[in-house]
């Protein structure tokens, strides 16, 4: 039984990064004026965004420390954020809660349906649909955040109160899912809205992986008499297994990020509920744009410079979440075509 | 080429990103009810005399408080002065104080006066002189309330520190029955909106509490809120949207956003002899009561939150103007001086009465006129 290729297999993992551009520049055939003015853009390039990350990271730093040797409280268990006057006295724990939390419930809400749409596209539909559908999620990319904020606030918050009310019948037990009247203006508000929001990136990127897994293995398990689902279960999410982690910390690094949209729908307080439907909390992000414009900087007082260590936090933060996709790529890098 | 041509394309592509994230920025920064602002300008044309002086470019910033003012005053003054142009942009008082100290902008506004050390850091720019603050937009902050089958309400500073602080949770408490003894209140939960920025709103408004009923507000007023409980809402536009939304709800905004929103709101018993409601008249009145603590030409006020007067509606905000008094900037001195003449005119304060801001009472504003009379 051997199985013949119906179409060219596209060229397993994609393109391995060419050649380093100064060894192809260097190999002996005169380099032209053109392939100089390239190498010298890219070096450039490249060293620009060293310098650029640098420069953040620094600001951030130095202005951050600034912030943390005047504060009075203990920066990692304070519940509160009062930095303006004379004794600032702000920590980070409820923020930084409030950020993990609501970013973990948008990937438990959006990552399987992302799956989803994206086997759903890549896999089951016909083309004509697929093609709308990818489009259609694209377009969900492309609407800004603050608008997510106001549907968020205006559409979406009255009509969750049903839900969290079922929620609070049948799981209220549990303590985290106990729901007292309120404006449903919570976390897990937050997480919903975060889900809608981070649904196209993880969507996409996942597409892209399940288009490239390789038709031999697909037509190899057909030909075992796999059917559909067992050919998406041992063949296409094996292979895309890394791409759908990579997706999802992208998708998480806009959650984490974001603050028109929480912003314009939490309801903020400066301490932990045990609920997550009860309204309160914020998150990094959003309690940098909350505080920003009356935040003091003259010389003394710290109002900034603590919300800049805030900020500090959200870089590291998202720098080890980065770093933690990276590693999981790259221990299976033979599946390098999720590596977009 | 095809490379290049590509890179080129993607640099385009990341300059209008930039660009359009520029703009979301600047949306957010606008807190403003500008369908409030639109209206005023024809009816208010007789504003009084304005003295073009000085010519240039003026760039002033701060608070969003007094955006709508600004707005109107800017277009009456530009009418007739062809040679200045103002910019006025609500970045928030802090942002306006930095600005003004840095020496980029002629005068800033602000919610509250300037600190001790803001008035060190002024020397430097103002060569010769300081910074000093002018009184020039006043206006109610009104309590608005949302519950089904209540018209009138009338609280006073005590319950209302109980209710912001989540004391009082009902409202069908005995509290508030007692001052209300003809409402018909319901058995509903009380939602206390407060909000989650940083505003000189909330500033002037826990001022109030904190000085009408130490006992029951035991926090310190300041522009975060520091009560307890309740839920909170970004900007004057976010709480009264959420007060229109939800049954129950109360909060505090200035009383533009009352009446864009077509919102009720509560008279309170300050201990005059009738209840007080939220009108420009009243808060003017209140302001008549505060007293000038400024030094020399400084007019920081502070106001009479404990009042007792008949009609003087205590809850009000002041926003300054922050000029130097000897030493602003030689190119745009003549030009400030004369936009903030007008401003402090009789003419370029009533005509702020339909936005919701209360003209400054006669005493004050003659004393404002003087001292912008000697600007230099």
């Amino acid at each position: 039984m051997d199985i013949k290729p119906t179409s060219p297999t596209s060229p397993p993992p994609q393109d391995q990064p060419p050649l380093a551009v100064d060894k192809a520049g260097s190999t002996g055939t005169a380099a032209r004026p053109g392939d100089r003015i390239f190498l010298a853009f890219s070096r450039g390039s490249g060293i620009a965004l060293l310098v650029v990350m640098a420069a953040i990271a620094i600001f951030l730093t130095v202005r951050a420390t600034r912030a943390l040797t005047k504060n009075e409280g203990s920066f990692l268990t304070t519940f509160e954020w009062a930095a303006n006057g004379a004794h600032p006295n702000f920590g980070i724990a409820v923020l930084l809660y409030g950020t993990v939390v609501s970013a973990v419930i948008a990937m438990v809400i959006a990552v399987p349906v992302a799956i989803g749409i994206a086997l759903f596209i890549s896999h089951y539909a016909p083309r004509p649909l697929a093609s709308t559908i990818g489009y259609l999620i694209d377009l969900l990319a492309a609407v800004p955040s603050i608008v997510y904020g106001l549907w968020g606030a205006l559409f979406l918050v009255p009509h969750l109160e049903g839900l969290y009310k079922w929620f609070d019948d049948y799981l209220g037990w549990t303590g985290i899912f106990e729901y007292n009247d309120g404006t449903p203006r919570s976390l897990f508000t937050i997480g919903i809205l975060l889900a809608i929001m981070i649904l196209p990136t993880v969507t996409s990127v996942s597409r892209e992986v399940f288009l490239q897994v390789p038709k031999m293995h697909e037509e190899a398990a057909l030909a075992l008499g796999a059917t559909r689902w067992e050919v998406i279960r041992m063949s296409v999410l094996p292979f895309g297994r890394s791409g759908i982690i990579s997706a999802s910390m992208l998708g998480l690094g806009r959650a984490l990020g974001e603050t028109m949209a929480v912003a314009t729908v939490l309801s903020t307080s400066f301490d932990i509920q045990p609920s997550l439907l009860d309204s309160g909390g914020g998150t990094i992000a959003q309690n940098i744009a909350s505080g920003f414009k009356e935040a003091t900087d003259v010389e003394g007082s710290v109002g900034r410079d603590a919300l800049i260590a805030s900020g500090l936090v959200l870089f590291v933060l998202t720098l080890i979440v980065n770093g933690a996709a990276r590693m999981i790529i790259a221990r299976r890098k033979e599946y390098s075509g999720a590596n977009a | 080429m095809k490379l290049q041509r590509k890179n080129r394309l993607r640099a385009i592509a990341a300059g209008a990103l930039a660009v359009s994230g520029a703009l979301v920025l600047t949306a957010c920064g606008s807190d403003d009810n500008s369908k409030e602002s639109n209206g005023g300008g024809d009816s208010t044309k007789a504003a009084g005399p304005i003295k073009c002086e000085g010519k240039g470019d003026l760039l002033a910033s701060g608070s969003s408080a007094q955006q709508n003012a600004m707005d109107l005053w800017v277009k009456n003054y530009s009418d007739e002065c062809d040679g200045t142009k103002v910019n006025y942009k609500a970045t928030g008082s802090g942002a306006g104080i930095q600005e003004f100290l840095q020496g980029k902008t002629a005068f800033a506004g602000s919610d509250s006066a300037l600190k001790p050390e803001e008035v060190a850091a002024s020397k430097k720019i103002c060569k010769g002189g300081q910074g000093i603050n002018l009184p020039m937009v006043g206006g109610p902050i009104a309590v608005g309330f949302n519950v089904s089958g209540v018209d009138k309400l009338t609280l006073d500073a005590e319950t209302l520190s109980k209710i912001f602080d989540s004391k009082i949770k009902k409202w069908d408490d005995e509290a508030i029955k007692k001052l209300n003894p003809d409402a018909n209140l319901p058995d509903l939960k009380i939602q206390a909106f407060h909000r989650s920025d940083d505003s000189g709103t909330t500033d002037n408004f826990t001022k109030y509490l904190k000085a009408a009923s130490p006992a029951a507000w035991p926090h310190e007023p300041g522009k975060a809120w520091e009560g307890e409980g309740g839920q909170s809402a970004d900007g004057s536009s976010g709480v009264s949207a959420q007060v229109k939304q939800v049954n129950g709800a109360i909060s505090y905004f200035e009383l533009s956003y009352a009446a864009s929103s077509s919102l009720k709101t509560v008279a309170l018993d300050t201990g005059a002899d009738a209840p007080v409601e939220a009108t420009v008249d009243n808060a003017s009145k209140a302001i008549a009561e505060a007293k000038v603590v400024g030094e020399g030409k400084d007019l920081a006020l502070k106001l009479a939150y404990d009042t007792k007067a008949p009609g003087a509606y205590p809850i009000t905000l002041v926003t300054y103007e922050i000029a130097c008094d000897k030493g602003n900037k030689a190119d745009t001195a003549e030009a400030t001086k004369s936009f903030l003449a007008y401003t402090a005119s009789e003419g370029g304060q009533t005509s702020l009465k339909e936005l919701g801001y209360a003209p400054l009472p006669a005493a004050i504003a003659t004393k404002v006129r003087d001292t912008v009379s000697t600007l230099s």
